[in-house]
């Protein structure tokens, strides 16, 4: 185990390492790097002053380990579009991103273990037929349009719910559905496999010669056992919704890291989005991390070698 | 992908209705996007300031809006059918470019073992655990926006998934007698793969593939929405959409039909690759 933990723990590092590298020999792609932090209309002069005081003037090799030095202390550079840290800037933003996180991970465990469940005890009957193709469809939904048919119909059209902004939990609700069907999809499929897993089982079998009925099974017995991939899911699914969460954030004006994001890009903020980029990659690192090992806990056969089939 | 196809119902008589309209829907579109000039009825990028924003059926200024007109009074149903272009060839090509470097790595990594399949199969981890959309937001801000990055991108960071199936199916055959045999005879690692690996993974990978189509599409769309994708005038179904949601309110065409063909689109590569999956690979459905 610890082996394997440890195995586990330098993958994430290299990843890690490699998106940092990444990062820093793009920027370096475009020629001169300084064009990028600069604001819009600074004068040759401020120009030549900024290259001096960041550093880049020094070789190349010198200014990697300094970027790699002030990451290591969780200094992301500072926006001289906004005139503040990055990591404040950042660390304002996050909050409104986790909660719909939550909201939309909600939504897609809500409606997705439900659904495969059903698909999975009343296999081949007319209400999984239906079901298989609700996932499908939630599959096949691009995100933003979800989200512009919400605004239009309950926003607009019904006047329900505010089409826009970030006004305590009614505002929540659209953006989380939004994002919750793609993963709503995974969900029920994973949430169908696991179940039909354990559903040719013996115990299954011996539960029901005895007369348990179906829906005490799938409740006592059955969600139990299947809770297993689920819970592992959710931690690769939450690094989905986080990403996910860029566009739905656009097309909301949800004030979150997504909305930040393309904030920066169109105001040519090149630190604020660097560092975006870099706090995401290491939390969906983080998560597959995670994922990882809460399997191997409850897969032995993972950490001694292979992988599930 | 035809020949996968024409296996597939070979195996189990006629494929359910579903999977039929699927076949036809894409076939429509990818002939609208190869005839875009010849079928589309006007211009995509000609202006008509005094025709903006005309609801679908709309006669104006001698143009006939079958789907409506956007703000600058261009005709939305040429855009939609110029727009299925960009959408095909980035999802086209980022799945041809990956699923083939996918494939090699994966059949190799299964092929020598060893240190190759470690550092492969570690590799696979590892770009498979940094999300696509930031590696392409970060692309885009220093490079700049454009179909070639786009593609390099998912190029890049989808072909661990091809590799990971070309791993596991070659693993299972190389253990097989008959290769074991082929080798004994005198047969290059080349030959080897291409005449007894690769035919027989090949089910597999074309399910993958598939189902990254359809992922791939969204992808785009998606990029494009930002405005981080194809940069206008040029068409493309997820820009439509994102111009079109200014107009929720007084222009639903332009957001439900542009919306309509990505999910049209999408939502027929996703029976396919369920199908072919049931079909082709049933361990993994």
């Amino acid at each position: 185990m610890a082996a394997f933990i440890a195995r586990r723990l330098i993958q994430a590092f290299i990843a890690l390492f490699g998106v940092i590298t990444l990062v820093f020999f793009l920027q370096r792609l475009t020629g001169d790097p300084v064009l990028l932090l600069v604001p819009q209309g600074a004068t040759q002069a401020d120009i030549d002053v900024m290259r001096t005081a960041l550093g880049f003037d020094k070789p190349l090799y010198i200014q990697y380990f300094h970027f790699l030095f002030s990451l290591a202390q969780f200094d992301l550079g500072r926006s001289y579009v906004q005139n503040l840290p990055v990591v404040e800037i950042i660390a304002s933003r996050i909050p409104y991103t986790l909660e719909l996180a939550a909201g939309a991970l909600l939504v897609a465990i809500g409606f997705g273990v439900p659904i495969g469940v059903v698909l999975a005890v009343r296999r081949k009957r007319w209400e999984a037929r239906w079901l298989i193709g609700l996932v499908l469809i939630g599959q096949s939904m691009p995100t933003f349009w979800t989200s512009v048919l919400l605004i239009m119909f309950f926003g607009v059209f019904l006047r329900w719910l505010p089409p826009s902004g970030a006004s305590g939990l009614q505002s929540l609700l659209m953006p989380s559905f939004a994002l919750g069907l793609l993963s709503m999809a995974t969900f029920a499929r994973v949430t169908r496999t696991s179940v039909l897993d354990e559903l040719s089982k013996d115990y299954v079998r011996t539960a029901h010669a005895k007369g348990l009925s179906t829906s005490r099974l799938v409740f006592h017995h059955l969600l139990r056992n299947a809770a297993v991939p689920i819970v592992t899911i959710s931690a690769l699914e939450i690094a989905n919704l986080l990403t996910g969460a860029i566009i739905i954030e656009t097309v909301f004006a949800w004030p979150g890291l997504g909305q930040l994001t393309m904030q920066a890009i169109s105001a040519r903020d090149f630190a604020v989005v660097q560092g975006i980029v870099l706090i995401g990659a290491a939390a969906a690192i983080l998560l597959n991390l995670v994922a990882d090992l809460l399997y191997s806990l409850i897969d032995p056969r993972i950490r001694l070698g292979g992988r599930p089939a | 992908m035809i020949a996968a196809l024409a296996k597939a119902s070979r195996f189990a008589g006629r494929p359910p209705l579903s999977v039929v309209m699927s076949v036809v829907i894409l076939i429509v579109i990818v002939l609208a996007a190869i005839l875009a000039p010849l079928i589309a009825p006007y211009d995509p990028n000609a202006q008509n300031l005094l025709g903006r924003l005309k609801p679908p059926g709309t006669l104006a200024r001698a143009t006939h809006f079958l789907l409506g007109s956007d703000e600058l009074g261009r005709d939305t149903l040429s855009r939609l059918i110029y727009g299925a272009r960009v959408s095909l060839l980035v999802a086209f090509t980022s799945v041809l470019l990956s699923g083939i470097a996918g494939c090699i790595f994966g059949m190799l990594a299964a092929f020598y073992r060893g240190w190759v399949e470690t550092v492969i199969m570690r590799l696979v981890d590892i770009v498979l655990s940094v999300p696509a959309i930031l590696l392409a937001i970060i692309t885009v801000a220093t490079l700049g926006p454009g179909l070639q990055n786009v593609v390099l991108v998912l190029a890049l960071t989808r072909w661990p998934r091809y590799a990971r199936v070309a791993y596991a199916q070659t693993l299972i055959i190389t253990n097989m007698s008959y290769l074991r045999l082929s080798r004994a005879m005198g047969a290059g690692w080349l030959r080897v793969l291409r005449y007894h690996i690769l035919p027989n993974i090949a089910g597999a990978l074309v399910v993958v593939a598939t189902l990254e189509f359809g992922l791939m599409v969204l992808f785009e769309a998606g990029l494009s929405f930002l405005g981080l994708g194809v940069q206008p005038p040029t068409a493309s179904w997820g820009a439509m959409l994102s111009v079109g949601r200014n107009y929720v309110a007084n222009a639903w065409w332009l957001s439900v039909m542009p919306g309509l063909a990505l999910f049209l689109l999408v939502l027929s590569v996703n029976v396919l690759g369920d199908f072919l999956r049931d079909r082709l690979d049933p361990r993994s459905a």
